[in-house]
């Protein structure tokens, strides 16, 4: 069968990549390879969480966005925004202000994300308590945690929960309330305002879901700065359009750590960082951590805030929509709050399409299909790994060691790629102490007769 | 067929699973099942844990073939006094400060059967214990 082809957001620029491989150090699922002084992305083990962007020292990778002009093939044209992009601002520009700058770079409405979010934390909650034979239930929210669970922890995937994320029930509802509106669908371009690689994926190829009312996707820095750069140049006087819908506290929340967690009943708990995922996902896997009813996991520190999409610092970010919360909270209380949510009016509509279809394994580990031929190339690694280093040094091209043996198994690689051993072999037999300042007495005894 | 060894040490938890994450992750590069994998990992991580709680060292011994996998754990260390009651579910000989690590629930050996098709535990008179895990895979 033939492997299916996961859109990946994450671009790798030939012309500027020079080989350094400070990505392949980084990732996640061992995705990047260099080769001829170039990285390359394995696009099945791929998650487009992004960090190998955030250690490329020249900007060679990138994420892929739609034009931004796109936008204007559309009559009504929607700004579906995260609320990270209220905290992308200093503090003394208002919500309002920066929905009103957003506008005017040609958008028509400005809708946020985490619209859905009260939906969902019922819609979790139940599906937590229906499901008391799956523990803990973890959430679906960051895609990039998806992807990762389906292809480093295939036995997982059963426990990620089967519902939509916020993104894709706010574009749901809110396309929803145009169409009610009197607009002809194919005048509705809702576009997606990103701070992060896998939320594009999950919109061009989504998991257990046939397809996604999204348009095109631009990223939160580019936007940003647009519409920063018109605040410095006040070449327009601002017009302040009054904020008809308003995110509730808790939504305005759900995309930072423990977003999700505070509001689900039961053992919760909120784990933010992608290592951090990763060792209690592990620890799921071994059965210790079974007494738990709810887990979120973001891949990026301090959840969306920390988008490798982001301008602003992530904590900044953090604090500026917690004070909005609590402003709400505040100017509820003195009864100075008129929310009418359109999202409230197509509550069962939107309830009905909350579900996803079941999530596959596809574990990027296998060596093969076939299990005889797997333990023979488990064998092979065993034995060309105790001539390697185990330095982890990356100067092959694979980010470690064993992924060298694991890539010369599966002939993608050759032994000799293997730096050290090029310089032991070049310096040894007759002046070995050359090699061996470097790396070491006694590291030869392997590969030296 | 295929062995890995592994030694344990008693008494360090910070390395307690060291050894059942390096054969997860062989049993994933094998393709098996996902549910098999997970059973294979709970039942191990809990031997492999069992004798870092209980004993001074001990050697895991997994042996893959294309049917089966079979887990050796043998340990030097007190023993198990009444293997009858350490298959009750919330029986433990625990002490409390390794319960005070989150490890002796009680549910480790109860735990272990649960995840295993066959599960046989002897008695090394008073020198260790012998924990024989099997796995069908097919």
């Amino acid at each position: 069968m033939a492997e299916q082809a996961f859109h990946h957001a994450l671009k790798i620029l030939n012309e500027v990549c020079f080989g350094c491989t400070h990505c392949i150090k980084v990732c996640p699922t061992d995705a990047l390879r260099v080769s001829q002084g170039k990285a390359r992305l394995i696009l099945n083990r791929c998650i487009d969480c992004g960090l190998c962007m955030q250690a490329c020292p020249v900007n060679a990778i990138i994420i892929e966005q739609d034009d931004f002009n796109n936008i204007f093939k559309y009559k009504a044209r929607v700004a579906l925004v995260p609320s990270i992009m209220i905290g992308q601002f200093p503090r003394h520009y208002s919500s309002r202000k920066i929905y009103s700058g957003i506008l005017e770079q040609g958008f028509t409405h400005v809708y946020e994300v985490e619209h859905g979010a009260s939906i969902l934390r019922e819609q979790i909650n139940e599906y937590v308590a229906t499901n008391p034979d799956i523990r803990p239930v973890i959430s679906s929210f960051c895609p990039a945690i998806v992807r990762l669970i389906q292809v480093r922890f295939p036995s997982l995937v059963d426990n990620i929960m089967l519902l939509k994320a916020p993104l894709d029930l706010a574009s749901i509802s809110f396309k929803h309330e145009l169409l009610e509106r009197g607009i002809k669908e194919e005048d509705i371009g809702i576009f997606y305002v990103t701070p992060c690689a896998a939320k594009i994926a999950a919109i061009k190829s989504p998991v257990g879901e046939i397809s996604s009312p999204i348009a095109g996707v631009i990223n939160v820095d580019l936007l940003f700065n647009k519409v920063y750069t018109s605040f410095k140049k006040e070449e327009k006087a601002s017009c302040i359009v009054p904020e008809k819908e308003q995110l509730r506290p808790e939504e305005m929340e759900w995309s930072l750590t423990r977003g999700e967690a505070k509001y689900i009943k039961g053992r919760c708990l909120a784990i933010d960082g992608i290592k951090n995922a990763i060792e209690f996902l592990e620890q799921i896997e071994n059965g210790t951590a079974v007494n738990f009813d709810f887990i979120e996991l973001r891949s990026c520190d301090e959840s969306c805030a920390g988008g490798i999409l982001t301008t602003s610092n992530r904590f900044l970010t953090s604090e500026r929509l917690h004070e909005r919360a609590l402003k709400y909270v505040h100017d509820k209380s003195e009864g100075r709050i008129v929310n009418n949510k359109s999202i409230d009016r197509h509550k069962s509509f939107v309830e009905k399409q909350v579900r996803i279809g079941k999530i596959e394994p596809r574990s990027m580990l296998k060596l093969d299909e076939d299990m005889e031929k797997a333990m023979g190339k488990i064998k092979n690694i065993r034995k060309i790994n105790k001539f390697l280093p185990g330095i982890d040094c990356g100067g092959c091209g694979s980010p470690t060691c064993r992924t060298l043996a694991e890539d010369v198994v599966q002939g993608e690689a050759k032994t000799s790629d293997c730096i050290y051993l090029q310089n032991a072999l070049n310096c040894a037999p007759d002046k070995p102490e050359k090699a061996e300042d470097i790396w070491g007495k006694g590291r030869f005894d392997n590969i030296i007769p | 067929m295929m062995e890995f060894n592994f030694e344990i040490e008693g008494g360090d938890f910070t390395k307690a699973g060291m050894a059942s994450s390096e054969v997860k992750k062989i049993l994933k590069q094998l393709n098996l099942k996902p549910s098999i994998i997970k059973k294979i990992a709970v039942a191990m991580y809990e031997a492999e844990v069992n004798i870092v709680a209980h004993a001074y060292r001990g050697k895991m011994k997994v042996s893959i073939d294309s049917e089966k996998i079979s887990m050796l754990f043998e340990d030097e260390g007190p023993g198990i006094a009444d293997i009858n009651k350490a298959m009750q579910e919330g029986y433990s000989t625990a002490s409390e400060e390794v319960r005070q690590m989150g490890f002796g629930a009680g549910m480790g050996l109860p735990n272990i059967k649960k995840n295993s098709d066959e599960l046989k535990i002897t008695n090394l008179q008073g020198q260790g214990t012998r924990v024989q895990i099997t796995t069908f895979i097919k």
